[in-house]
């Protein structure tokens, strides 16, 4: 595949991993105290399973899988309120695959497709628009999830919708935003990070300005990374450079896709669509300031959470998930006290088990370090 | 009386009517028009009195071999028809393959319906049609049968059950508990055509691919591989679940461990495409003309030879080992230079939100 499988070279990971070695052992780290690099998208949580790339490291660098999967950090009540809408007989409720089988406190939309709720997967919002206008009987509701990198494609959804003056479409806002959830990560006490692999998809969108103040204030060096192998390689030798002089800056490793000013078409839908709201609730993490986004007033009619009468209802992570430990990076997967006994893919009961992108998710799957010792 | 002038020989019925009904299903003179016209017509049954049952001579099946295999399997594919097949041409080729894949001949298969009222008719002798080539082809006989017909929305269209009967030749004993440390990993060709192809012939991913399914008879391959392998510990076809899958369960029966090498498992670039877009992962989905077999290392390249010399293992290839490591893992070498595990799938694959 071109412009993938060049970024999948064997032979120039060899020469990467033999870079970040002679980096790190130049640095004469104590033995008891590794890197702690977080990558904070789900994306790159998913690479370093899939790739095995925790194995190619030294081990004195350990990866820290941040928040950024928008499916595993969506809270059961929000789920709740999804199969609330979904169970009304007129709605097809419209949704990215792999949030079906998040689990809400009575059911996941999996359970209620099986019980009856017309819910169906759409790889994009402009495909649950379509079946809006195929079906101008029903109402249809489009679960809006992700960060700024699905934003702005349900944004412009709705401004389409807007001008074919379609009324039977509406949109389940969820959207969130990563720089508040970033900080709200660096002002959490007892953390330990050395540096942040940053989001790639999130930052082709807002560009790379927004993350100066982890560099200015918080003094740890962010590099934006790229998806494949060796950009996520790469960028753990840009990073390893900055810690090695002491620098704290942001760096764009993924300049080829991300523009460092963001995507100007993109910005101005977002800004014409949403407000923020005050806070917004996270599983794990608890409510953050300023994290999620809402319809603005202008677009009420698009607003399912206007449209529909739905619970609204805040309900507590289970009391042996420890997802929010997991999502800041102060226990490993396999340190929770559930992970692989009450707590599986197939039964997940915290978010992180649900999508492959979810860090628990990926270490049951791929296997993660402690596996990786296990087995070799 | 002489009553003779008055007995006719069996005249086929006919189906006058564009779309099955109910009284298709009734028993009465409709079903025995739409079973003489769509499914007799096309399985060439003419002239042979129909009973209830096929009856088999015990001698003749003897013939070919010592063991009788028997497998049953459903077909409820959505679309009916797809790049490379279609419902009909996979009933028979499934289950084909599950006698197969066990070292058993094909020979005779049943053929069980159940159709949603309003079917059209048309589109039902398509796949009898699909399925009578099939069968010739294969060479095997589609010697009994049923029909149901159910009322709107209580199946989707055509749901199909066909079982077969083979005779296992003296001598071949394969078995998913049989394999051993050492032993190669075979596949016949490049995996994950079929369940790309049915993803995208359903149309929700508004996907657009050249991508077939590779709906395929078997039996000929695996004839061939055998022959050049007598060694040869198991087959399996890598259908629902895909590779990962069934190496899941080879490493589990057989208390092995399995690795692969991702750089020798043969995926076609627009599999691989179309798994990068949606975020799926090519290893768990399904094939229809794919198997995986468990060969002895001194039997493997003649095993390979074999397969690629048929035209079904033409992209034939050894991609892995089995090993004592742990008991029950499947991991893969990536092409990286790291290293995976390869789980059971868990559910359904759903696509990755970004």
């Amino acid at each position: 595949m071109k412009y993938v499988d060049e970024f999948r070279d064997g032979e120039k990971a060899r020469v990467l991993v033999s870079e970040i070695e002679t980096l790190v052992s130049s640095m004469a780290l104590p033995p008891d105290r590794p890197l702690y690099l977080m990558e904070v998208c789900g994306g790159h949580t998913h690479s370093i399973f899939r790739y095995g790339l925790e194995g190619m490291l030294p081990k004195q660098i350990e990866l820290v899988h941040g928040p950024g999967c928008p499916v595993c950090v969506l809270p059961m009540g929000r789920v709740d309120d999804c199969v609330a809408i979904a169970e009304n007989p007129n709605v097809i409720f419209t949704t990215f695959g792999d949030a079906m089988r998040v689990p809400g406190s009575k059911k996941s939309l999996l359970q209620a497709k099986a019980d009856g709720a017309d819910v169906r997967m759409v790889y994009s919002p402009m495909d649950a628009l379509e079946l809006a206008r195929r079906n101008p009987e029903r109402e249809v509701v489009f679960f809006g999830l992700g960060f700024e990198t699905t934003m702005p494609s349900t944004a412009l959804t709705i401004l389409e919708a807007e001008s074919e003056g379609i009324r039977n479409f509406s949109v389940f806002c969820n959207h969130i935003t990563i720089v508040p959830t970033i900080k709200a990560i660096l002002d959490s006490p007892g953390l330990q990070l050395d540096g942040f692999l940053g989001p790639g998809h999130v930052s082709m969108v807002i560009g790379t300005a927004p993350y100066e103040f982890i560099a200015n204030f918080y003094r740890k060096p962010m590099v934006v990374a790229g998806f494949e192998p060796l950009d996520i390689l790469h960028s753990i030798w840009m990073l390893l450079k900055q810690i090695k002089e002491g620098r704290s800056e942001v760096e764009n490793q993924y300049a080829r896709v991300v523009p460092d000013a963001g995507n100007d078409a993109a910005l101005n839908a977002v800004a014409r669509i949403y407000e923020l709201r005050e806070f917004f609730e996270w599983r794990g993490l608890g409510s953050i300031d300023h994290s999620g986004v809402r319809l603005r007033k202008a677009y009420a009619h698009f607003d399912a959470e206007r449209k529909f009468a739905i619970p609204n209802v805040r309900i507590a992570d289970p009391k042996s998930c420890q997802c929010g430990e997991v999502l800041k990076g102060t226990l490993k997967p396999w340190q929770c006290k559930v992970f692989g006994t009450s707590c599986t893919p197939e039964v997940p009961l915290g978010a992180l088990m649900v999508s492959s992108e979810g860090a628990c998710a990926a270490y049951y799957q791929y296997g993660g370090q402690r596996r990786r010792v296990e087995v070799v | 009386m002489n009553i003779l002038p008055f007995v006719r020989t069996r005249r086929l019925g006919k189906v006058s009517v564009s779309s099955v009904t109910l009284a298709h299903g009734g028993g009465g003179k409709a079903m025995k028009d739409l079973v003489d016209d769509v499914f007799v017509a096309a399985f060439d049954a003419r002239g042979e009195p129909l009973e209830d049952q096929a009856r088999f001579d015990l001698n003749a099946l003897g013939a070919h071999g010592d063991r009788l295999a028997f497998t049953t399997d459903s077909f409820v594919v959505d679309p009916l028809f797809f790049p490379g097949g279609d419902i009909g041409k996979l009933a028979v080729c499934g289950t084909v393959n599950d006698l197969a894949v066990g070292g058993a001949r094909p020979l005779f298969l049943s053929c069980a319906v159940i159709l949603e009222e309003g079917v059209e008719v048309d589109l039902l002798r398509r796949v009898t049609r699909s399925m009578a080539r099939t069968a010739n082809d294969a060479g095997v006989r589609i010697v009994t049968g049923d029909t149901k017909v159910v009322p709107r929305g209580a199946c989707d269209k055509i749901f199909m059950t066909t079982t077969g009967i083979g005779m296992i030749p003296v001598g071949i004993d394969l078995g998913v508990d049989k394999a051993c440390p050492n032993d190669v990993v075979l596949v016949n060709g490049l995996l994950g055509d079929h369940g790309a192809a049915i993803l995208c012939a359903r149309g929700d991913m508004a996907l657009e691919t050249p991508i077939e399914s590779d709906c395929a008879c078997l039996h000929g391959l695996i004839g061939a591989l055998l022959a050049a392998a007598p060694g040869t510990r198991f087959i399996r076809d890598a259908t629902r679940g895909g590779i990962a899958t069934v190496l899941n369960e080879i490493a589990e029966a057989s208390h092995v461990s399995i690795e692969i090498e991702e750089g020798r498992t043969p995926i076609r670039e627009e599999v691989k495409a179309f798994c990068e877009i949606l975020g799926l992962d090519p290893l768990y989905l399904a094939n229809e003309g794919k198997i995986v077999a468990i060969v002895p290392a001194d039997q493997a390249d003649a095993a390979l030879a074999a397969m690629r010399g048929h035209p079904l293992g033409r992209d034939a290839a050894a991609i892995g080992r089995i090993g004592s490591e742990i008991e029950g893992r499947v991991t893969m070498r990536t092409a990286l230079g790291g290293r995976r595990i390869v789980d059971m799938l868990v559910g359904e694959q759903l696509p990755r939100i970004c």
